[in-house]
């Protein structure tokens, strides 16, 4: 099996990567309102795509190493700071902190490929595909609610739920990771663009509400 | 806007899928066999039904799976969503949701006052009535 992810080295210079959403950075900090709305990048998160059946012999080999594999649409499961969103029917994402990376010492990529085998799916690591806005504040879903047509009162979209949808037109994957916490994964070149519409759509809560 | 229910993730957006055409178009048996004229129609053509018609749908930005849809044509009713490979149900015509059968009709302009009276034109059966139900929905 071919193996392109990168191997750890000595000499890994961290400070020389650029993350997708870094030219706004400044402009998340200017444009959050603290407790309203707040948006940051956390980048480099390890994310693996995985392809593979659950209930077989190889999916629960997989879900060993993973603490499970969601059951359907918005499921997340997962241990401790690995989680596993639920994609398709055999598709999932694993998503865990940059250090679960093997470029800096982790051994998640590794762990999962040796679970797989030479059974039947795939394991890719997929951590340049997307990138990671948080998006936190009491005002959060009323922002995501004007370019996302899912229901998102917590009555429907409840905590630690993920659904891979539409937010301005945008395809992302929109995690629910707290009451007043949502993670949004687009792709790295649809960053730039969803970045602005975010801080577009945060930008009326900076002002004093019209009574 | 449709709102298209998915298998896999329950109701979404029409904009979250992609259109696949006209479900069962079997790849023929035989392709080296085929006319070219035959080839030709299992490319391209295809059937443009008025009515309940069947058709693929991807749900793209979803859960990336097929499926198959029945869907009216002039109504846009969604009437069966069902697994790729499952064999096309069979849906009751509802006698409410009737339309264009009735320029074929004998009195449908004859008869009835709700319409502009067109008699004395020679524009064949036209009536107001022939305007499918639900159309400006």
């Amino acid at each position: 099996m071919a193996r392109t992810t990168a191997h750890a080295t000595q000499d890994n210079d961290l400070s020389r990567r650029t993350s997708p959403a870094a030219p706004l950075a400044e402009a998340f900090e200017a444009g959050s309102v603290a407790g309203v709305a707040e948006l940051r990048e956390e980048p480099f998160l390890t994310m693996v795509g995985l392809r593979v059946k659950r209930g077989t012999e190889v999916g629960e080999r997989i879900a060993a190493v993973t603490g499970g594999l969601p059951e359907g649409s918005g499921g997340v499961s997962g241990n401790e700071g690995t989680s596993v969103l639920w994609l398709g029917p055999t598709e999932f994402l694993v998503v865990a902190p940059m250090e679960a990376h093997e470029a800096l010492g982790g051994d998640l990529i590794r762990s999962l490929l040796d679970a797989l085998g030479d059974g039947e799916g795939q394991v890719v690591d997929l951590s340049a595909n997307r990138t990671t806005f948080e998006l936190t504040g009491s005002r959060a879903r009323a922002v995501l609610e004007k370019g996302c047509s899912l229901d998102l009162h917590p009555r429907v979209f409840g905590v630690g739920t993920a659904f891979s949808t539409e937010i301005g037109q945008i395809p992302v994957i929109l995690w629910k990771t707290g009451e007043e916490s949502y993670r949004i994964f687009p792709r790295a070149s649809f960053a730039d663009f969803l970045g602005r519409w975010l801080l577009d759509a945060m930008r009326e809560y900076a002002s004093p509400e019209v009574p | 806007m449709l709102l298209i229910s998915c298998p896999n993730c329950g109701a979404r957006d029409e904009t979250e899928f992609h259109y696949g055409g006209q479900a069962h178009v079997p790849y023929p048996e035989n392709p080296d066999e085929l006319t070219d004229r035959e080839w030709a129609e299992f490319l391209f053509y295809r059937d443009n039904t008025r009515g309940s018609f069947a058709e693929r749908w991807l749900h793209s930005t979803g859960c990336r799976q097929w499926f198959n849809m029945l869907r009216d044509t002039v109504t846009y009713d969604i009437q069966a969503v069902y697994p790729m490979g499952a064999p096309q149900p069979t849906v009751d015509p509802d006698p409410d949701d009737e339309y264009g059968t009735a320029s074929v009709a004998a009195d449908s302009t004859t008869t009835g006052s709700s319409g502009p009276s067109i008699s004395g034109t020679d524009l064949g059966p036209v009536d107001a009535s022939t305007a499918p139900k639900g159309a400006t929905k």
